[in-house]
């Protein structure tokens, strides 16, 4: 044990994180929450517009079958797309 | 033609009457003419904070109504002469002010003064849209608490939505002793969250109780460390590069050997 965690314990600093990491960690998913609940519907209108644009350069997909949103759990949100593909496109680039 | 300020936050008690007593009189100080207006109807406050609250005839419902013209209800400051303060009304209905009235008010107080500062009421609701109705510029103010800060982020939103283009930062009550504990969230960490300007950080200081405990705000008072930030966030107003100003505080014994051990 390093002398600086030796204080750190007898501080009572152990391997505790402090409030405030606690508290920025807590604020910045809150915050990822509250945008992606703000966020207008046009925002992911386009986001899967420019995705279709990108990926049908590489594979054919089934565009009505698209689908893009956010999920949200307690500890993470993430943005998933369920993206039907019909046929992958040979010599691409 | 002078300049609109909102000063806003979301949160109630995060210290938006505070600072609008605070800047509106350290630009007073400065020289400028200075007009604050209170927006929070039925709860009325600034005026308390100023220590105007005796000579109150008329307020804004006065104004929007018609029962006065504006010149009557504007209460000349006891110690600035170019200061003034348009109370906000204690008893009557809210919804007597519209987003139209708040326009054209900040037109007709813009022509006749250099700042035109708005105390914005708590919430998101009429009493903030009014607020923000006839601003040209806004101020957010903040505590480094998660709810606060939280707050703060959806009011951002909301103002660019509406218009109202990089509002600034005040990130008020910091408690260095706490911040350096790692107790309190530090300015940078706010900063890298909510991606906005600075305009200023106050500490938490009892000098802003006892100050408005007498209705004279601290800015006025040469020993006050809030004061002083507030000064410096006056200047930064009308356009001065001010640096930030240190809240470090005098270390005791304990403080000093964690230092010393690189423990914190
Ligand atoms: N920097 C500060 N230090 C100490 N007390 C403060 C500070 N800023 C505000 N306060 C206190 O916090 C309370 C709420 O402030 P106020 O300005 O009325 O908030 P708001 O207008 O946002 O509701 C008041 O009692 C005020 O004196
Ligand atoms: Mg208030």
């Amino acid at each position: 044990m390093a002398f600086s965690d030796m204080i750190n314990k007898f501080f009572g600093k152990d391997q505790v994180a402090n409030s405030k990491d606690v508290a920025k960690e807590r604020l910045r998913l809150v915050l990822v929450h509250d945008r992606a609940n703000a966020l207008p519907e046009d925002v992911l209108l386009a986001l899967r517009e420019e995705m279709i644009k990108v990926i049908t350069k590489y594979m054919d997909i089934d565009e009505g079958a698209l689908d893009v949103g956010l999920t949200k759990s307690d500890t993470e949100i993430a943005l998933v797309a369920n993206i039907p593909v019909v046929r992958i496109k040979r010599n691409v680039g | 033609m002078g300049e609109v300020l909102v000063i806003t936050s979301g949160k109630g008690g995060v210290g938006k009457t505070t600072s609008t007593a605070n800047i509106g009189t350290g630009l007073a100080m400065l020289g400028k003419q200075v007009v604050m207006v209170d927006t929070d109807i039925g709860l009325r406050n600034l005026d308390v904070v100023l220590g105007l609250e005796n000579r109150i005839v008329y307020d804004i419902v006065d104004v929007v109504r018609g029962n006065c013209r504006l010149k009557q209800a504007l209460i000349k400051d006891k110690r600035f002469e170019n200061m003034f303060l348009l109370p906000a009304a204690q008893t009557k209905d809210k919804t007597s002010v519209t987003e139209e009235h708040m326009k054209a008010l900040a037109e007709q107080l813009k022509a006749e003064f250099d700042y035109v500062i708005i105390d914005c009421p708590a919430g998101i609701e009429h009493g903030f849209k009014n607020a923000i109705a006839g601003a040209d510029h806004a101020i957010v103010v903040t505590t480094p608490e998660v709810s606060a800060v939280r707050d703060a982020d959806r009011i951002i939103g909301l103002l660019e939505a509406s218009g109202l283009e990089s509002p600034k930062l005040i990130i008020n009550r910091i408690r260095t002793k706490m911040v350096q504990a790692g107790d309190m969230m530090a300015v940078d960490d706010m900063m890298e969250i909510l991606a906005v300007d600075l305009l200023g950080i106050v500490p938490d200081d009892d000098t802003i109780v006892i100050s408005t405990n007498r209705g004279e705000p601290a800015v006025t008072d040469e020993d006050s460390k809030a004061g002083q930030a507030y000064r410096n966030i006056t200047r930064r107003i009308i356009g001065e590069e001010v640096p930030l100003m240190s809240l470090e505080e005098k270390q005791g014994f304990l403080d000093k050997l964690k230092t010393l051990f690189g423990s914190k």
